[in-house]
């Protein structure tokens, strides 16, 4: 049986990072991993989306629109985007931050009001919390998308991969520490 | 033992397994990480390196071949058509040490400006061709394209897209085979292409054809494996794992991985077995003409869209009509997140500033300034490819100096350093030649910033990071004959004004360098040096002061936002760099430096 995992938001939130930090979890696991990423053409500020799926043999690489198990989001709009690929009843994890488009920011649009509310309506299971304000209790935002990892971990019920191997094998070694705790932190969220 | 790598790390493990001893290559997305994963291999093994241009890059590598050692180059689709020149006729004169090319198609175009199919080159050229499905294959693929390349004398092709370069997959790591560096021996008659000679070669190609026919039958490359033969699937490259997850074992399959020439054998055996076939295959109908030309019925786009990605969804809605209706709700307040300048890029000030200029036709190129394109700049008036902007430019510019045109216009061409070095230097030396009063402006912002900061010949450091000779562009733009020169930094609104009123009332052609360094780039000592205190303040928004007029987000910048509520501009601190354009632009002096 695949599972589907579908991780979005923004560039230079560390979606991608997260990403490879939990194939490799997978992987190690012994499943069939397959994952796709797809980034816009900015450097920052553009949609990122991955794909990632797992079981005894993955096929294809790319998760089909309604079979996404679980949907990880580091944004509320971007999760709102992506939401038709979500399965009837299938969990959605959110950090309730809002990035503004630019298109926000000058006034063009109107940044939807209600996407929690939406997101939750379309969700078998909503699990949504600022991640990133937990990430400054740690004292660095940018350990936001490790927070959202370990709560991932937890909602998928993955605990048993030995993700402090994994976070001392790829992460740089001065943040080995802060990145186990924010783990934990994700973790202990769910 | 296994590893999880993505389809560019698997061609780079393969391209090191095979014993490839040079690799050359122009950054393009999706098919940068190739080389940029060859660069971690000690050169005692593989030396790497970027070229200006993909022709440039495929040239290095054929001279390296003809040099006796195993040679790669790799580049995406567009890049080909620009090493296309080459390409043609080194399928002429072959190989001596083996010799691979990748071109990295963009099926569905996620970051290309055209979506072109690849294997029309290969067709085209009479090129070997494979099409990798996953990173496994991507490994084994390319190793196995060596051999072939030295026995049949042929350049080989390899045909990857977007979801198989950036796809991970397990990949089975191997040992590398040293093969060594073959002798060179002279023999123009091979590889000197004059028409006499390129005669005598052709017919050759055309042998080497027929045998690789017999190949393209018979390797482990091309294979069917029969289930229910009701429905019979011939698909290649990432289609087949497309195929697979939408038919399971409801169907059987004839997998294509050696592509060109195709395998006409397999096509009838399998013809005869199943009852009916699909043809999926990504942008355009080669398989499925092919297949039909061989007297075979087949389904292909005459159900399967003709552009875009196969994606399961996709196969399921031709196949089976199922569709997943889009939320409607969703849908009706969905905004668009256009990419955007980062925060503190340098481009921002020079585009916020050009865009307000009446009279101007901008032409543009293909780098992170495309962007200017949207809101709020809306800056650029044309882009094609690689370089055209200053050779659009000076198009135009002749045409708008006609008598009978009505049009007083005057033109602004805008490309990047990289882009600059890859292809618009022949064309400035155009614009220099045949007099043009085009503005050229060459946005220097000391690397290649979209494809995701690569090293060029302007930023005084080789790929592996070494240092090297710098291209001064100041110096070889008055070396090709211009003598309206002018270096400004783009972060300082007026002086950019004071630029543009000086090239704009020249009659000649004119240059304007900008000088910055892109906010993303990790900074070398020497850029420290040249651009001292860069990206290290913050900018505030004094609430007091601030008449919310917006000026400061017209700049079209990440880090400000308008609080609607109190109607104040406001600026994240963990964005903000500080390069005070919003402090330029605002009228009433609310916006300041951050006192530390």
């Amino acid at each position: 049986m695949t599972k589907n995992v579908l991780l979005t938001g923004i560039g230079g939130q560390g979606t991608i990072t997260a990403s490879k930090l939990l194939t490799i979890g997978l992987m190690s696991a012994g499943y069939d991993v397959k994952m796709s990423e797809v980034h816009g053409m900015s450097q920052r500020e553009g949609q990122v989306l991955t794909h990632l799926r797992y079981g005894d043999k993955v096929f294809s690489p790319v998760v089909p629109k309604g079979e996404a198990d679980i949907i990880m989001g580091f944004e509320e709009l971007e999760v709102l985007r992506n939401i038709d690929y979500l399965k009837q009843d299938g969990v959605v994890v959110l950090n309730t931050v809002r990035f503004n488009p630019i298109g926000v920011l000058s006034g063009k649009d109107k940044y939807p009001e209600n996407t929690v509310e939406m997101i939750k309506k379309r969700s078998g299971k909503l699990y949504a919390f600022n991640a990133s304000e937990e990430a400054e209790k740690l004292g660095n935002l940018k350990v936001m998308n490790i927070i959202l990892l370990g709560t991932i971990i937890k909602s998928m019920k993955l605990e048993d991969i030995n993700w402090d191997k994994i976070i001392e094998e790829n992460v740089k070694e001065k943040f080995v520490e802060l990145n186990k705790k924010a783990l934990r932190v994700g973790m202990d969220l769910v | 033992m296994k590893k999880l790598m993505t389809g560019d790390e698997a061609i780079a493990r393969g391209v090191f397994e095979a014993g490839v001893k040079f690799a050359a290559a122009y950054p393009g997305t999706p098919s940068t990480e190739i080389l940029e994963n060859l660069l971690e291999i000690d050169r005692k093994y593989l030396f790497a390196e970027w070229a200006p241009n993909e022709k440039v890059a495929l040239e290095s590598a054929i001279g390296a071949s003809v040099a006796g050692a195993r040679s790669f180059a790799s580049m995406k689709h567009v890049g080909l058509n620009v090493a296309a020149d080459p390409f043609f006729t080194a399928a002429y004169s072959g190989v001596n040490g083996g010799l691979v090319i990748v071109s990295a198609d963009e099926p569905g175009q996620f970051s290309s400006q055209n979506e072109q199919d690849n294997r029309n080159m290969a067709k085209a050229a009479f090129v070997p061709m494979f099409e990798p499905s996953d990173s496994e294959d991507c490994r084994v693929m390319v190793k196995e394209a060596y051999e072939l390349s030295e026995k049949y004398d042929a350049p080989i092709l390899i045909r990857m897209t977007t979801r198989v370069c950036h796809s991970k997959g397990l990949v089975e790591i191997g040992e590398r085979k040293e093969v060594g560096i073959k002798k060179w021996e002279k023999n123009p008659q091979k590889y000197v292409m004059v028409p006499a000679n390129a005669k005598v070669r052709k017919q050759l190609i055309f042998k080497r054809f027929e045998e690789l026919k017999e190949y393209s039958n018979n390797c482990k490359w091309n294979f069917i494996e029969y289930n229910d033969t009701k429905i019979g699937v011939i698909a290649s490259g990432d289609c087949y794992l497309y195929a697979q997850e939408v038919f399971g074992k409801e169907a059987s399959y004839l997998k294509v991985g050696f592509s060109n020439p195709l395998p006409d054998k397999l096509f009838k055996e399998f013809a005869e077995k199943v009852d009916k076939i699909y043809v999926i295959e990504e942008n355009d109908p080669i398989m499925e003409q092919h297949i039909k030309a061989l007297g075979i019925e087949c389904h292909g786009k005459d159900i399967f869209p003709s552009y875009g990605e196969m994606i399961p969804e996709v196969i399921r809605e031709a196949v089976y009509g199922k569709k997943i209706e889009p939320d409607e709700e969703v849908k009706e307040i969905m905004i668009n997140r256009a990419p955007t300048f980062c925060a503190g890029c340098p481009h921002r000030g020079f585009f916020y500033t050009l865009g307000k200029r009446k009279n101007i036709m901008i032409s543009g190129d293909i780098g992170c300034y495309t962007l200017s394109a949207g809101d709020p700049y809306k800056a650029m008036d044309m882009t094609l490819c690689m370089g055209a902007s200053v050779s659009m430019g000076h198009g135009a510019a002749q045409v708008f100096s006609m008598d009978e045109c009505e049009q007083d216009m005057k033109v602004v061409s805008v490309l990047g350093d990289s882009t600059f070095f890859h292809s618009g230097i022949t064309s400035l030396i155009d614009v220099v030649y045949n007099n043009s009063s085009a503005v050229t402006c060459i946005l220097d912002n000391r690397i290649t910033g979209m494809t995701g900061q690569q090293q060029n010949p302007g930023t005084g450091f080789t790929a592996q990071g070494e240092i090297s000779t710098e291209v001064d562009i100041e110096a070889l733009v008055r070396a090709i004959g211009v003598k309206n020169v002018r270096r400004i930094n783009p972060n300082n609104l007026d002086e950019v004004n004071e630029a543009f009123d000086w090239a704009l009332a020249l009659d000649e052609p004119s240059v304007i360098i900008t000088w910055w360094p892109c906010a993303l780039k990790k900074q070398s000592e020497e850029d420290k040096k040249n651009f001292p205190g860069s990206f290290k303040d913050k900018f505030q928004v004094d609430e007091d002061k601030c008449i919310g007029c917006r000026k400061c987000t017209k700049t079209g910048c990440p880090a400000i936002s308008f609080k609607t509520e109190i109607k104040k501009s406001s600026i994240d601190p963990n964005k903000c760099v500080g390069c005070s354009v919003c402090a330029q632009v605002c009228p009433v002096g609310a916006i300041g430096k951050v006192v530390k």
